[in-house]
């Protein structure tokens, strides 16, 4: 068949997987974002334990592989009396993955806030939360945006390892779909071509103009 | 807890592990050796200044980082055999590896060679040396330091992605696990021995190359 | 370790000094910043301090405002210890809680302003009143307008600081400053970072401060014939101690030490 009947035949099954590829993001981004914003403060912090706690969990998150995080999550967590469905295993692995490396990112990003900042703040006697909640994290935020972007894409790109735990996502449909019809170029090049569409035209632009309107509520636009 | 850590079993199968941490590791230099060459080759096609090479590659690159590596994995190994090419798996893992990163190297070289200061190019052109020297003796050795804390992060990167060669039945670590695992219907073990394995193998690499850089800098004259 | 029992709990008596640095010492590693310094500064007063890079006048600020801690002796405000804290009847170093109460009392405008980028010149000054006093949002705004009005921005409050010119910049962080209401108001080279011609609106939004209100300020600088038309004593620094101190006019007129003659000598050269 051409590849415009292919297109017709098995585009709706391309765009259920699609869809929950999407859901997978978005969940997954939320689980990340969360997770590096209490990581990354958590690894500032004065206190031993709780830096330990954060440095132990970023080294163990960033020094093994997704896929093993993966199935770890979903085939041995069970046995310690978690039993996570696999749509949920699927995006708080890859969030809490990410989140690992997006950890380093706040760090270093309130880490380049200048140092007059902390000090224009001590001077008006803002408590510690205060000033990093009132001063310190507003501008860390412009300065982690475009590293971020590029983490975001990793978030995408790895939640494609969800249908190896039978999730039904836009990987699993190309998989499904090449086993039936053997038409791999197609079923493969297809999904390809979609994950690409997702990051170049919809996360990027979007993260793009995430930093301009950050970059205008921080008075530097 | 349910739970019932086996050292036995542990033992047993510990053998079998290690010997995939080897194969995982053969699998994961060559195909950083692919991507160190393959990458250079997409970061100078983008400098020649002939437009329609710079465009190819660079929309090569950004499809390549843009798209799952399991995905690329998985076209590279069904679509040989579409069009009579078969390809064993562990050939189609090494290209697909290879091909993956790179992507992302060729960049890291470009942000290397950008940042060589142009006055350096205009010296050398004042000389009147020759292309190889240029890069041989003055660019790349001011591009090199720049370059290798992304090129070592990458090759720590490799040696993680090895697992999704799994899928198509490369017999890496992971797939050993699996395979380990559907046998004796315990996962525990095997699973948690490849998170220390790969923690054990990545977090020395990860530290090892810091040294290594700070040596190359040294050696090169640079703070 | 100091022997604290030397130090009283708190000053009491007739004229109880705003601020008392007791045998205050600074050092950085084997590096003596300040070298147990004595100084006192009445209420209302103004004191500008002079002298050579290192002599430790920033420092003297930067302790003041708790943005360095303090290796011996003790720095009172209105009386009370600002770096230590009375407990079982000693002095014991101060924590955080105590820092942050006494701190209220103390204001600072820096060299380089640090106004909050992502905040106009309003938000600003109310950022202190709202999140730390705790004030309503339209008393805040109405305290804070009175002090940009007084500062002459009152027609930029809207604009974010990258809007702004240095001058500008830093009025707006001086009524920021005197938006907590402190007692004290300090002011580190707050001239030093401004083109020429815009250093003249600094300084006389200072003197309107100095000759309308009765805070208690204390400058550091290097505009001479500033500090000598509004301050009420002038101490010039030198290796962590005070070398020389009087009124303006008898500092800059007669002075009376060889190291304040030439600093002062100095400093003339270079104008």
């Amino acid at each position: 068949m051409s590849y415009w009947e292919f297109l017709l035949t098995y585009g709706a099954r391309f765009l259920d997987g699609t869809l929950v590829t999407g859901a997978q993001f978005l969940l997954g981004t939320v689980v990340a974002i969360f997770i590096a914003l209490i990581a990354g403060l958590a690894k500032l912090s004065p206190n031993l334990v709780v830096r330990s706690v954060a440095i132990a969990y970023i080294e163990l998150f960033r020094g093994t592989s997704l896929l093993v995080q993966l199935y770890w999550i979903f085939f041995v967590l069970p046995l310690f009396g978690l039993t996570l469905p696999k749509f949920t295993a699927g995006f708080v692995s890859v969030g809490m993955n990410v989140g690992a490396y997006g950890a380093e990112l706040v760090r270093g990003a309130i880490l380049s806030v200048p140092k007059g900042q902390w000090e224009a703040a001590l001077a008006i006697n803002m408590s510690p939360a205060q000033r990093m909640r009132r001063v310190i994290l507003p501008q860390a935020v412009l300065i982690m945006l475009p590293p971020w972007g590029n983490l975001i894409i990793e978030l995408l790109k790895g939640t494609a390892l969800v249908s190896l735990i039978s999730v039904a996502d836009l990987m699993f449909q190309s998989k499904q779909i090449n086993a039936s019809t053997y038409l791999s170029a197609q079923s493969f090049g297809t999904a390809l071509i979609i994950y690409f569409i997702l990051a170049r035209f919809l996360v990027t632009p979007f993260m793009r103009w995430l930093e301009r309107v950050m970059a205008r509520r921080l008075g530097r636009g | 807890m349910s739970f019932h850590w086996r050292w036995d079993f542990t033992f047993d199968i510990l053998p079998r592990l290690l010997l995939a941490t080897l194969n995982t590791l053969m699998a994961a230099g060559i195909g950083y050796a692919i991507a160190l060459v393959l990458g250079l080759v997409l970061a100078l096609a983008q400098r020649t200044g002939f437009r329609p090479l710079t465009l190819v590659a660079r929309e090569f690159v950004e499809f390549i980082r843009s798209t799952p590596l399991v995905l690329q994995i998985f076209f590279i190994f069904y679509v040989g055999p579409q069009f009579g090419i078969r390809l064993s798996p562990w050939v189609s893992g090494m290209i697909a590896i290879g091909l993956h990163y790179s992507a992302y190297l060729s960049e890291v070289y470009r942000g290397g060679l950008d940042a060589v200061p142009k006055g350096q190019w205009e010296a050398c052109t004042a000389l009147n040396m020759t292309a190889r020297q240029v890069y041989g003796r003055i660019i790349i050795p001011q591009a090199l330091p720049l370059s290798l804390p992304g090129m070592g992060n990458y090759l720590v990167g490799i040696f993680k992605d090895t697992p999704m060669l799994s899928v198509i039945g490369v017999a890496e670590l992971m797939q050993t696990a699996n395979a380990i695992g559907s046998e004796s219907y315990r996962f525990l073990e095997p699973y948690t021995l490849v998170g220390v394995i790969f923690l054990a193998i990545s977090l020395p690499t990860a530290g090892l190359i810091r040294l290594f850089e700070l040596w190359v800098r040294r050696k090169l004259g640079m703070r | 370790m100091e022997d604290m029992s030397n130090y009283p709990l708190e000053l009491t008596g007739d004229a109880v000094p705003m601020v008392r640095f007791m045998n205050v010492t600074k050092s950085y590693g084997s590096l003596v910043v300040l070298d147990k310094l004595d100084l006192d500064v009445a209420a209302g007063e103004m004191v500008t301090i002079i002298g050579p890079s290192g002599s430790g006048k920033t420092t003297v600020l930067r302790m003041l405002m708790t943005l360095e801690t303090i290796n011996g002796g003790v720095i009172y405000v209105d009386g009370q210890p600002l770096t230590h804290m009375a407990k079982d009847g000693k002095l014991v170093p101060a924590d955080a809680r105590h820092l942050r109460k006494i701190r209220a009392s103390i204001g600072m405008c820096f060299q380089h302003f640090h106004l909050f980028p992502h905040m106009t010149a309003l938000q600003n000054c109310m950022e202190g009143p709202v999140q730390v006093l705790g004030l309503p949002k339209q008393e805040a705004r109405e305290r804070s307008e009175e002090l940009l009005a007084l500062v002459g921005m009152i027609d930029k409050k809207d604009q974010h600081p990258s809007r702004l010119s240095g001058g500008q910049q830093q009025r707006v962080a001086i009524a920021r400053a005197l938006a907590m209401r402190p007692k004290v108001m300090l002011f580190d080279e707050v001239t030093s970072a401004l083109d020429p011609e815009v250093i003249g609106e600094v300084t006389s939004v200072i003197r309107k401060l100095v000759t309308e209100h009765n805070l208690t300020m204390l400058m550091v600088t290097h505009q001479m014939g500033f500090a000598r038309d509004i301050s009420d004593r002038i101490c010039f620094f030198f290796g962590g101690r005070i070398e020389e101190q009087g009124p303006p006019d008898a500092l800059f007129g007669q002075p009376q030490r060889d190291r304040t003659k030439q600093f002062l000598s100095a400093v003339k050269e270079a104008v």
